[in-house]
């Protein structure tokens, strides 16, 4: 802690109580349809309420999450229900032609990432239950972890469980998982050898130079970022906090990022699923 | 250590060679007015056209503006910070409702949005607004 | 991304004489021509949608001249006032010469 007050001294990080660059009080309704963005945090939680990201954002990013029209992440969602239909693989099958009406099949899917795999016997995220699909079904390539194909397509699978709480069970098999990316989540690491507790945990609401801080929720995932111009996935931005702190970013779908994804996800269960949201 | 202005530069070279200082290239004053005489044949009057735009820019990449000019012909907006000034210009028929255009720009850093407004008889109005942006944010 | 998508938001009926609203968005990277290759440090070359037109019968009733500021997944919103029932169509083009379309009817009373 000394250390990371010394570095603030520095002038390497700057953080400042916020004053009000996002609505921070709004209520996120789509369609007469209310999403809890803010609720009295769980048992055992270091927060007094779980706040989701969309809170932090200013006024214009908020408003364009609310529409599915102007909000560009539907555009991704969109090409992913493209995608559902069509035939791919050795095997001649779409996703349609084993899950049928995705509404259904995937309803409630994305509450529930990542979870444990009986078959596979380890935890899995979305992308990789995708690709094991791919594979196994379809027999077709797996889709690479950031591809548009494989963006569009958790987009799409995450709008299934829109407004439906975030549900991740930490018990069971999920449990050493889960203890992994607690650990991970406070292990301070790179250059500036911080962890992700000290600006999400101890400074969400600040803002960090000109960005204002948020708790690092999951629930908006995969989310189209301003900043990014584009669709990115949760482990993208595992990665690019853990280059913003000069560390060496785990691999995209490793077992830390996988650990780290579902102790995060546990943390903002109640929050409703927000995917595809829409990000700074 | 005496530094004269050779070493001066040079240390700025350097630094900008290695992306530590960042040297933003602006659209010239001269490039942003030749814009706005080859659109205008003139200088615009200041007035008669609105342009809404968030005060600070949450993202340079991605910030939303609209212009409304009633009665124009069309609208061209142009971005005086950044390193080309021209950005889009709206052409309105008589089957406008209104003479209003609404997009998402980008912009490279704080600077001022010109709108200018052209009548069908060529005359011009201009406005300007100044839109602070971040960039960069954490996260990759 | 590989396929360049343009939706529109289009409403089925409209008063004659009264205020429309039209929104249109594209997906396209708009390539500014400005960004560097990280491996090779070359400049990767401009590739954006340069021109948007509106359509309605035929008739052009709104176009937009787009630059490299405008930002990728170009969002145009305009307004228009139709006095017929008829056919609008919204056509795109890429600097590469490519046009992209959609076509939208509108019942108009």
């Amino acid at each position: 802690m000394k250390r990371f007050i010394a570095l603030c001294a520095v002038g390497l990080l700057t953080l400042s109580v916020s004053d009000a660059v996002a609505d921070e009080d709004a209520e996120l309704v789509m369609d007469g349809q209310k999403f809890v963005t803010k609720l009295k945090a769980p048992e055992g939680s270091p927060f007094d309420e779980i706040i989701s990201g969309w809170r932090f954002r200013n006024a214009e990013t908020q408003a364009l999450q609310t529409d599915d029209f102007e909000n560009p992440a539907m555009i991704f969602a969109q090409y992913g229900e493209d995608l559902w239909e069509e035939v791919d693989g050795a095997a001649g099958k779409s996703c349609a032609d084993c899950h049928g009406d995705a509404s259904e099949s995937m309803k409630g899917l994305r509450a529930v990432m990542p979870k444990w795999h009986e078959g596979k016997k380890t935890l899995m995220t979305l992308e990789d239950h995708i690709n094991w699909s791919r594979e196994e079904h379809m027999k077709a390539k797996p889709w690479k972890w950031e591809s548009q194909e494989m963006l569009a397509m958790t987009a799409y699978i995450s709008l299934q469980s829109r407004g439906m709480p975030v549900a991740v069970k930490t018990d069971g098999p999920a449990a050493e998982w889960h203890a992994k990316g607690k650990e991970l989540y406070y292990q301070r690491v790179g250059q500036l050898d911080i962890a992700c507790a000290h600006c999400h945990e101890n400074n969400f609401g600040n803002m960090i130079r000109a960005d204002h801080l948020s708790q690092g929720q999951m629930n908006g995932f995969p989310t189209y970022r301003l900043k990014w111009q584009g669709m990115g996935s949760i482990h993208r931005r595992f990665s690019g906090c853990m280059k913003n702190i000069r560390a060496t970013p785990y691999k995209r779908g490793s077992d830390e990022f996988t650990a780290l994804e579902l102790y995060l996800a546990s943390r903002g269960n109640g929050l409703s699923v927000e995917a595809p949201s829409l990000r700074n | 250590m005496e530094m004269t202005r050779r070493d001066l530069f040079a240390l700025a070279a350097g630094l900008a060679a290695v992306g530590l200082i960042n040297v933003p290239a602006d659209a010239s004053t001269d490039e942003l007015q030749a814009a706005i005489e080859k659109f205008a044949g003139g200088t615009p009057k200041t007035g008669g056209v609105e342009i809404t735009a968030p005060e600070i820019a949450e993202n340079g990449n991605t910030v939303p503006i609209e212009v409304d000019a009633p009665g124009a012909a069309s609208i061209l907006v142009l971005a005086a910070g950044n390193p080309r000034p021209g950005v889009a210009t709206f052409h309105f028929s008589k089957m406008s409702a209104e003479s209003r255009g609404a997009t998402r720009i980008r912009l490279a850093k704080t600077q001022e949005v010109v709108a200018v407004a052209k009548m069908a008889d060529g005359s011009t109005t201009m406005a300007r607004r100044e839109i602070k942006v971040t960039i960069g944010g954490c996260g990759g | 991304m590989s396929k360049i998508k343009p939706r529109v938001k289009v409403p089925r009926k409209a008063k004659a004489g009264e205020a429309v609203t039209i929104k249109t968005l594209i997906s396209h990277s708009m390539e500014s021509g400005q960004r560097k290759d990280k491996k090779t440090g070359d400049l990767i070359p401009r590739k954006i949608i340069n021109k948007f037109v509106a359509f309605y019968n035929g008739e052009t009733v709104f176009s937009a001249d787009l630059e490299p500021a405008v930002a990728a997944n170009p969002y145009i919103q305009f307004s228009v006032k139709l006095s017929e029932p008829g056919t609008m169509r919204f056509e795109w083009t890429d600097d590469d010469g490519s046009t992209y379309d959609v076509e939208k009817k509108i019942k108009v009373a």
